[in-house]
């Protein structure tokens, strides 16, 4: 047994520096005797006190009524018009077009609706086309894309990826640039505006397609494959359209800067919606100078080339034409939201100062049970 | 371990199996004269098996039971162990004395099999292997008696007193800290995991994930990794020095508050309204919003982005509410991984990343074009304060109304300021000479019998000589001579 090298000074356990049976130093078991190891670090201890928690309570609520009021009243100063051409009703112009769509033909539907404008419309006005009840947040259909190839990536153009099925490869096994679902399904109808004069004279108003896609888009994720972008027909050479398009991606508009995969529209029709009702940005009007409003008020016309089917799938298009502010568009829910949680929280402030008043001291009394 | 307030301490020495039962028997009515005799056991609540947990059973006052090795052979035995444990569990302290290491063993396996309860077995020697192995928690003292203890035991430590420290500063801490960790990353991971949920029912049940992949991979790993780990490690109610003044604060642990059945049921509701917090309020903002320029913000990357930042944030501020003990180290984890959670996403989203790895990171220029709006800010405060504040409410509410003995421990330390001095140690006079406790020869005869007479094993024996017989001419004249008084034990076969 050990009992031979026990010895007397080991009575505290402390085995320091104690000679062991040959004379050697033993290194000593203790452990340091610093703040971390012995868990005596310095730390702040928080506690949840009546002072600390009904100022938290009452300060937000001060602070967030105010935040509320001034997004509601922004909000409400957003001027927006929304306009549904789907043409369900017997009654809309465009419930011929809704009726007697079919992929192959070749004369475009056109109709026109009617519409006023009873407030003008200062600064730029976004002009918006909406579409509901379309999931394009679907899994299969996000995933349905070839980026690489949408980056002008050569190998890509002619090798799409296998995510694109089954819109991979058109007629004659061609491979489809640009590939996937969700450039099949390119939102194609033209929309133009008419403001129509008290003496019924119609004026077309400038729509501008510039600048409609984020800067990053345009610039970075988006190019056309091949060095330069003037010859597009030859940097496309061995693809095919889109099964669902009329013209292929190269014809889709005459300036080079917004042709091929730039176009701006393509652009923006690429970048999914996360809910399946969403608007997205088609034009701009650009404000001609600080007299004038942008859209004057009065009668206005919507010319509608019904090219996009969605009474299969109960769909909803629509036009919006807003203003913005700093919040973006109109949308009031954060105003009513803040104002709300503001006015919560103070009255829950109000309660718990009143619970806190007539019970609060309880936790106080230094009476701890045994 | 018996005191002045006892009321009476009652000493089981009986020799036979009916004066062991007649002395536990009144030992118990004399405790608790309304006592059936039948242990009151336990309902049986899985599956309608029987149980055999026997009921605690409260008394009036405070009694203490000696009872010796022998007496303690029958106790143990088949129709008496209840009866034992039950007069026994009254009792405040109960000691078996000159019991052998089996039986010791046997004492604790006899707690554990019938009562819910969690045994802790201490001690210094050989002899004491066997209760260490035998019980939940073995604690073997290093030292005079050897290392044999301390080889077969879970925590070790030199000397018996620092038991106190063992139990009520260390296993306290680590009961909360093992609590609240738990609690805090189900609620992370299940908030996390309800948003899909319903999201789907916006995206037509498609299983398509709410955030960047990306998100998902690092959130666990890198994002909230850290502080919950300085959480679980660093956290601490109370010093450990008011940890000694107030015993009382062990209750919850023994009491099992902090992470039960309903525990859990709080913390998975908890969950689902954060989710639903952090779903439809992005929702709502984001449904038909443009940026200030007029561009799109409600596209699936903006959203994503949104979610995951508000989500994020929404978590951190959970655990901040959580941590009670805020080292530099909980500081730093904690600011460190929001910090890092930008950084990551910023490099991700950017130009170069995009052109090296197109595939892999598609979300090339969302965090600069979403992230510099006033309109996301605000959403992501909302939802924050959202989630957080019924917490604070419920919470300081609580602590109104129904303080538990935490609260009012951490209220009296802010209080105070300053902690409490530790209590005097008593000094005992230091032992001069070396003492044995182990004998190679005893000059009595001992109870070398009870331990070869084969009663207590667990196997039956097969019935062998005596070893020892009186009418042996040539016993040990030592035993003839002595004048102690001894017991004889005579060979029964084992039942």
């Amino acid at each position: 047994m050990m009992a031979s090298s026990y010895n007397a000074k080991e009575e505290d356990g402390h085995h320091s520096g104690a000679s062991g049976p040959c004379g050697a130093a033993v290194k000593s078991k203790k452990p340091d005797n610093t703040a971390f190891k012995q868990q005596r670090l310095p730390a702040w201890q928080p506690i949840l006190t009546a002072g600390t928690v009904l100022p938290a309570f009452f300060v937000i609520g001060l602070i967030f009524i105010p935040i509320g009021i001034g997004l509601y009243v922004t909000s409400n100063n957003i001027k927006e018009f929304e306009i549904d051409y789907t043409g369900i009703d017997m009654s809309s112009p465009c419930f011929n077009c809704s009726q007697n769509f079919s992929w192959n033909s070749t004369r475009p539907c056109k109709c026109s609706l009617p519409f006023s404008l009873d407030q003008p419309f200062e600064s730029n006005v976004f002009m918006y086309y909406g579409l509901s009840n379309f999931y394009q947040n679907h899994r299969r259909y996000v995933k349905s894309r070839d980026d690489s190839q949408l980056n002008g990536d050569t190998f890509s153009l002619t090798h799409p990826s296998k995510e694109c099925e089954p819109y991979r490869t058109g007629s004659d096994n061609k491979p489809i640039a640009p590939c996937g679902a969700i450039a099949n399904s390119m939102f194609n109808d033209t929309l133009e505006l008419y403001y129509v004069d008290p003496n019924g004279t119609r004026t077309q108003i400038e729509l501008a397609k510039k600048g409609i896609a984020w800067w990053t888009d345009k610039h970075v994720k988006f190019r056309n494959p091949g060095s330069n972008n003037s010859n597009l027909t030859a940097s496309f050479k061995g693809t095919t359209k889109p099964v669902n398009w009329n013209k292929p991606v190269y014809e889709l508009d005459s300036e080079a800067e917004n042709n091929g995969f730039i176009n701006e529209d393509f652009i923006v029709w690429m970048r999914t919606a996360a809910l399946p009702t969403f608007r997205k940005l088609y034009r701009i009007i650009q404000r001609k100078n600080s007299m004038t409003p942008t859209l004057p008020r009065g009668n206005y016309t919507l010319e509608v080339t019904y090219n996009y089917p969605v009474r299969s799938f109960e769909g909803r298009k629509r036009v919006i034409l807003s203003t913005i502010s700093w919040m973006g568009g109109k949308n009031p829910f954060l105003g009513i939201a803040y104002i709300t949680v503001g006015s919560v929280c103070f009255f829950l402030g109000v309660v718990l100062l009143i619970i806190h008043h007539k019970y609060g001291n309880r936790s106080n009394n230094s009476d701890i049970p045994n | 371990m018996l005191r002045e307030e006892m009321q009476e301490v009652f000493i089981v020495a009986g020799n036979t199996h009916q004066e062991v039962e007649r002395e536990l028997r009144s030992a118990r009515k004399k405790m608790h004269p309304a006592s059936s005799d039948e242990p009151p056991m336990r309902k049986s609540s899985i599956l309608g098996k029987k149980t055999e947990v026997v009921e605690d059973e409260a008394v009036e006052g405070e009694y203490g039971m000696v009872i010796n090795g022998h007496s303690l052979a029958y106790a143990l035995q088949e129709g008496l162990q209840l009866e034992f444990l039950r007069a026994a569990c009254m009792c405040q302290a109960v000691i078996c004395c000159r019991v052998t290491p089996l039986q010791k063993a046997q004492v604790v396996e006899l707690v554990k099999k019938h009562k819910r309860a969690v045994t802790l077995a201490i001690g210094d020697g050989a002899n004491d292997v066997s209760m260490i192995k035998a019980a939940h928690i073995g604690v073997g003292i290093s030292g005079q008696e050897g290392m044999q203890a301390v080889l077969s035991s879970d925590y070790s430590f030199a000397q018996f007193r620092y038991l106190q420290r063992l139990l009520l500063v260390h296993g306290r801490w680590s009961y909360l800290r093992m609590c609240k960790f738990l609690r805090y990353f189900f609620y992370k991971n299940f908030t996390f995991t309800f948003v899909h949920f319903w999201y789907g029912f916006f995206c037509g049940f498609s299983a398509q994930t709410v955030y960047d992949e990306w998100f998902i991979t690092l959130y666990n790993l890198v994002y909230t990794a850290l502080p919950v780990l300085g959480l679980a490690l660093f956290d601490q109610d109370v010093d450990h020095r008011w940890s000694f003044q107030y015993p009382q604060l062990y209750t919850p642990g023994q009491l099992n508050l902090y992470f039960s059945k309903r525990a859990f049921l709080r913390c998975v509701l908890h969950s689902g309204y954060s989710s639903l917090v952090l779903f439809f309020i992005p929702y709502a903002s984001m449904h038909d919003t443009v940026r200030d320029d007029g561009k799109d913000i409600a596209d699936y990357q903006s959203f994503a982005l949104l979610a995951q930042t508000c989500l994020l944030v929404a978590v951190n501020m959970q655990l901040g509410l959580d941590t009670h003990y805020w080292t530099a180290v909980n500081q730093f984890f904690l600011w460190g991984s929001m910090s890092v959670y930008f950084a990551v996403t910023f490099t991700m989203y950017s130009n170069g990343m995009y052109l090296i790895f197109t595939s892999s990171f598609p979300f090339i220029g969302v965090a600069r074009n979403s992230l510099n709006q006033p309109n996301v800010w605000l959403t992501i405060l909302l939802t924050s304060i959202l989630c957080v504040l019924p917490v604070l409410a419920y919470r300081f509410l609580y602590m109104q109304l129904r303080p538990t003995i935490n609260d009012k421990v951490r209220h009296k330390v802010r209080q105070d300021k300053t902690p409490p001095t530790a209590a005097p140690r008593r000094f005992q006079p230091r032992r001069i000479s070396t003492r044995r406790s182990g004998y190679a020869f005893s000059h009595s005869r001992g109870y070398g019998d009870l331990v070869t007479s084969g009663k207590f094993l667990l196997r039956p024996v097969r019935s062998r000589p005596p070893l020892f017989s009186r009418s042996q001419p040539s016993g040990s004249p030592v035993a003839e001579d002595s004048p102690q008084i001894f017991r004889t034990i005579t060979e029964e076969p084992s039942a």
